[in-house]
C-alpha cells in the first residue's frame, strides 16, 4: 500500500470503530440489550488496535508486543475482581487511563519542543494536567475504598484555599509554556503540580461522596483523553473522550443533585464539608426495637414489602441472604420490591450490580422516582445499611444539614424496620428522626445475620 | 492546522452532545456497566500510544509510550470483561417470550 491509501485505509477503520463506540453506548441504555452494546463496543476497539498496528510509521513491534501481552496479563484480574469490588477497580481503571494520557502528553512534548504553536500547548497542558491529577486523585480513591487509606474525611482550615492555588499555580506554569514552549525546564511543573493537587482533592472526601468523586474522576478522565486527541490530531480520541467525559458528567449531575448539592460545589471539589449537626436538645428519645422472630412474622402477615439497600448491605456483604428473603417472601406470595437511591453505595448503580449478582430479577429494582409513590401502599419496608437517604429530616427539618436532599420516603409506609449495628449516627454524623417515629421497629444487628436469622423463622424453624 | 482545529473542535462539541443524548437514555439500573464500559472504551487512548512506542523517536518516548500501552491495554481488557460479567448478571423474572 503507498501511504496515502495506507492513511485512508487507517482512518476508514477509525470511522467505522467510532460507529461501533456510539452503538455501543446506545445498545447499553436497556439491559436486554446492553450485552450486544459490549460486543459492539469490543469489536469496535479490535479494529482501531487493528488498524493502528498496520500504520506504516511504525518501525518497530517489539515493544508494542510486549506492552499489549503485559496490559493484557494485568487486565485479565482486574475484570474478574469480585462484584463488591467494583467501586476501588473502577476507580483504579480511572488511574490506567489518566496514567496513560498524560504519559502520551509528556513524551509529545519532549518531541516537539520547542515548536509548539499556542492552542497545542494549551491543550497538551491540559491534557497533562487533568491527567495528572485524575491519575492521584483516582488513586486516592482507590485508596479509601479498598481502606487502604481511612475513610473519613480529613479537613483542615484553608483547604479549599490552598488547592485551588495549586490548581492556579498550574494554569500559571500552562500559560507560561503557551507564550514560550522552549521553557523545557518549567514542564516538570506541569505533572508535579497537579498530582500534588490530585491528592490533595480527595484527602477531604469521606466514602458517602465516593459516588460524585468517581463520576467526577471519570469526567476528568474523558475530557484528558479528548485533549489528547486534539495533541494528536485523531478524530477517534476526540470522540471517545468526549463520550466518556458527557457520560461522567452526567453521571456527576445525577449524583450530586442526589446529594444535594449544587454542580459548582462539586466542580470546586469541596465535597465532605458536612457541619456537624446542630446538638439537639439531649431528651431521651425511645425507639422500639424487635427480635428475628417477630421482624418474620411482620413480614409474613405482609401484602407488601420494599427494601431498601444501602452500603451497610454491601460491608456485611448480606445480598444473598437478601436473595434468600426475596425468595421467602415471594414464595408466600408476598410482593417484595427494592428502593434504589441514586447514592447508595459508593459508586452510580452499585446496589444494582450487587443484587443482581444476587439473582434478584432487575424488574424488581425501582429507581428513587418509581418507588417513592408506591410507599403510602406500602405494609412493610425494611431498611438494610441505608441511613441518610431515608432520613425524614430531608423533608420536614430545614435547619438539618441534608434539608433538600431528595429522598427514599419510607416514613410514608405503614411499619418500618430498620436493620442497624447500633444506634450511633450514621457517617455524616446526622440523626436520624426515622428511628424515632412509632412505626419503626430497630433490628440491632449484623445485616447478613440478622437476615440469615429472619429467613430461618420464616423457613420455620428458628431453634437455632 | 487551524482548519483541522476547527474540524476538530466541531467534532468534539457534535460528540459531547451525541453522548449526552445517549448516555442520559440509559437506565439507572446500569449506571456501574455504563461507567466500566466507557472506561473500556477511553482506553481507545492506547492507538495514540501504540503510535508513539512504534514511530520510536526517542528512548524517553518509547519507555513513555510502552508504559501507557500497558496501563490503557489493562483499561481495554479489564473494562470489557467486567462490563459483559456484570451484564450476564441482569435477569428478569418475567420468562422471555419465545
Amino acid at each position: 500500500m503507498t501511504p496515502l491509501i495506507n492513511e485512508t485505509f487507517i482512518q476508514i477503520v477509525y470511522l467505522v470503530a467510532t460507529a461501533l463506540f456510539i452503538l455501543a453506548l446506545k445498545w447499553l441504555s436497556a439491559p436486554g440489550t446492553a450485552r450486544r452494546g459490549v460486543w459492539a463496543g469490543e469489536l469496535g476497539m479490535l479494529l482501531a488496535i487493528g488498524g493502528t498496528l498496520l500504520y506504516q510509521g511504525i518501525v518497530d513491534y517489539k515493544w508494542i508486543v510486549i506492552a499489549l501481552v503485559l496490559g493484557s496479563i494485568i487486565g485479565v484480574p482486574l475484570g474478574l475482581v469480585h462484584m463488591t469490588a467494583v467501586p476501588q477497580r473502577t476507580a483504579l481503571s480511572h488511574a490506567c487511563g489518566a496514567l496513560c494520557v498524560a504519559l502520551v502528553g509528556t513524551a509529545e512534548y519532549y518531541l516537539r519542543a520547542p515548536n509548539v504553536p499556542p492552542f497545542m500547548m494549551a491543550v497538551l497542558s491540559m491534557e497533562v494536567i487533568l491527567g495528572s491529577l485524575t491519575f492521584t486523585g483516582s488513586l486516592m480513591a482507590t485508596g479509601k475504598l479498598q481502606e487502604i487509606l481511612p475513610q473519613r474525611p480529613i479537613t483542615y482550615k484553608g483547604q479549599n484555599f490552598v488547592n485551588l492555588s495549586l490548581l492556579a499555580l498550574a494554569v500559571i506554569v500552562a500559560a507560561i509554556l503557551v507564550l514560550h514552549p522552549g521553557q523545557k525546564h518549567l514542564f516538570p511543573l506541569l505533572i508535579g503540580i497537579p498530582l500534588v493537587f490530585g491528592v490533595m482533592m480527595i484527602v477531604p472526601i469521606g466514602g458517602a461522596d465516593m459516588p460524585t468523586v468517581i463520576s467526577l474522576l471519570n469526567s476528568y478522565a474523558g475530557l484528558s483523553a479528548a485533549a489528547m486527541g486534539f495533541v494528536l490530531d485523531s478524530k477517534l480520541l476526540i470522540i471517545a473522550g468526549a463520550l466518556d467525559g458527557s457520560s461522567g458528567f452526567i453521571l456527576s449531575v445525577i449524583m450530586s443533585k442526589a446529594m444535594n448539592r449544587s454542580f459548582t460545589n462539586v466542580l470546586f471539589g469541596a465535597f465532605g464539608q458536612v457541619q456537624p449537626a446542630a446538638v439537639a436538645g439531649e431528651e431521651a428519645r425511645t425507639v422500639r426495637s424487635a427480635t428475628a422472630e417477630e421482624a418474620a412474622s411482620i413480614l409474613a402477615a405482609a401484602n407488601s414489602v420494599v427494601i431498601v439497600p444501602g452500603y451497610g448491605m454491601a460491608v456485611a456483604q448480606a445480598q444473598h441472604k437478601v436473595r434468600e428473603l426475596y425468595d421467602a417472601l415471594s414464595k408466600r406470595g408476598v410482593d417484595v420490591k427494592f428502593g434504589i437511591h441514586p447514592v447508595a453505595g459508593r459508586m452510580p448503580g452499585h446496589m444494582n450490580v450487587l443484587l443482581a449478582e444476587a439473582d434478584i430479577p432487575y424488574d424488581k429494582l425501582m429507581d428513587m422516582d418509581a418507588i417513592n409513590p408506591e410507599f403510602p401502599q406500602t405494609d412493610v419496608v425494611l431498611v438494610i445499611g441505608a441511613n441518610d437517604v431515608t432520613n425524614p429530616a430531608a423533608r420536614q427539618d430545614q435547619g438539618s444539614p441534608i434539608y433538600g436532599m431528595p429522598i427514599l420516603d419510607v416514613d410514608k409506609a405503614r411499619t418500618v424496620m430498620v436493620i442497624k449495628r447500633s444506634m450511633s449516627p450514621g457517617f455524616a454524623g446526622i440523626d436520624n428522626p426515622l428511628y424515632y417515629l412509632d412505626k419503626t421497629l430497630m433490628l440491632f444487628g449484623d445485616a447478613k445475620a440478622f437476615v440469615g436469622d429472619i429467613v430461618r423463622e420464616l423457613a420455620g424453624g428458628g431453634h437455632a | 492546522m487551524t482548519s483541522n482545529l476547527i474540524t476538530n473542535l466541531y467534532v468534539f462539541v457534535l460528540a459531547g452532545f451525541i453522548g449526552f443524548e445517549v448516555i442520559r437514555r440509559v437506565s439507572p439500573l446500569l449506571h456501574t456497566p455504563l461507567m466500566s464500559l466507557t472506561n473500556a472504551l477511553d482506553a481507545i487512548a492506547v492507538v495514540g500510544a501504540i503510535v508513539l512506542v512504534g514511530e520510536h523517536k526517542s528512548t524517553l518516548a518509547t519507555v513513555l509510550g510502552t508504559v501507557a500501552v500497558v496501563a490503557a491495554t489493562s483499561n481495554v481488557v479489564g473494562g470489557f470483561l467486567i462490563t459483559d460479567r456484570m451484564l450476564k448478571m441482569f435477569k428478569t423474572s418475567k420468562p422471555k417470550k419465545p
